[in-house]
């Protein structure tokens, strides 16, 4: 299931969209709307999208993830337009037989995502000012550490 | 040939719409397409860094020949997520 959507993300759908008898785990992954970053902080954020280039690269993450790991099932979301502070502006799930190959391809998957899917954001701070936010440095999985992971778990 | 660049985010912004026409000599390419809108528009050099250029709804490299019905968008680095 791939979806590109202006309204809020069902991810209860999404996550029993990968359930399976095969399956003996499913990783959900959320990137919410953060309040503050630093000093800044946020009011809102606008996601823009080229919609049918997006949905063509969501399609390529899905083969690939396929492709190169040991999933059953793939599925993400993406909104765009104006988001709250909380809102869920991602989310990707995949099933796998055990853990540590659905972590793995979760993990893979929401990195490449963002990398990779025509989507920008947009910050608009409570101080009024606004940003298109730069892409995140293109990193390695493996060599994140834990205190950037944690970083990259919300939207820049 | 005649072609429509698709705008998005900061470029679109700069440039003031979403699309831009560009007027190109049979079979070029992504690189002078690239020469050529910014040359129309200089502000895009200096404002959103490098550009990214997609062909058909996929990245293209700088090499790559177009064609008059070819859908091509040329935009920021991505920062969805």
């Amino acid at each position: 299931m791939i979806e590109l959507t202006q309204q809020p993300i069902d991810f209860t759908l999404l996550t029993e969209s990968v359930r399976s008898h095969q399956a003996g785990a499913v990783v959900l992954f959320l990137g919410t709307v953060r309040e503050f970053t630093g000093e800044a902080r946020t009011a809102w954020l606008e996601y823009e999208a080229f919609p049918e280039m997006a949905t063509a690269a969501m399609q390529r993450l899905e083969a690939e993830v396929r492709a190169q790991f040991s999933v059953i099932e793939v599925a993400m979301s993406h909104r765009y337009g104006q988001l709250a502070l909380g809102d869920i502006a991602v989310a990707v799930v995949v099933s796998s037989p055990h853990r540590a190959q659905a972590f793995e391809a979760g993990r893979w998957l929401i990195d490449t995502l963002k990398h990779s899917v025509p989507i920008w954001k947009k910050e608009h701070y409570a101080d009024g000012r606004m940003e298109w936010l730069p892409a995140e440095p293109v990193k390695s999985s493996g060599a994140v550490s834990h205190s950037e992971t944690i970083d990259s778990e919300q939207p820049e | 040939m005649k072609l429509s660049i698709l705008l998005f985010s900061a470029a679109r912004e700069i440039a003031g719409c979403e699309s831009f026409e560009l007027h190109l000599p049979e079979a070029a390419t992504v690189a002078q397409a690239r020469v050529a809108l910014l040359q129309s528009l200089p502000a895009l050099a200096t404002r959103t860094g490098t550009l990214l250029w997609a062909v058909n709804h996929d990245y293209a490299s700088d090499d790559r020949v177009l064609q008059e019905t070819d859908v091509v968008a040329c935009f920021p680095p991505v920062s969805g997520g």
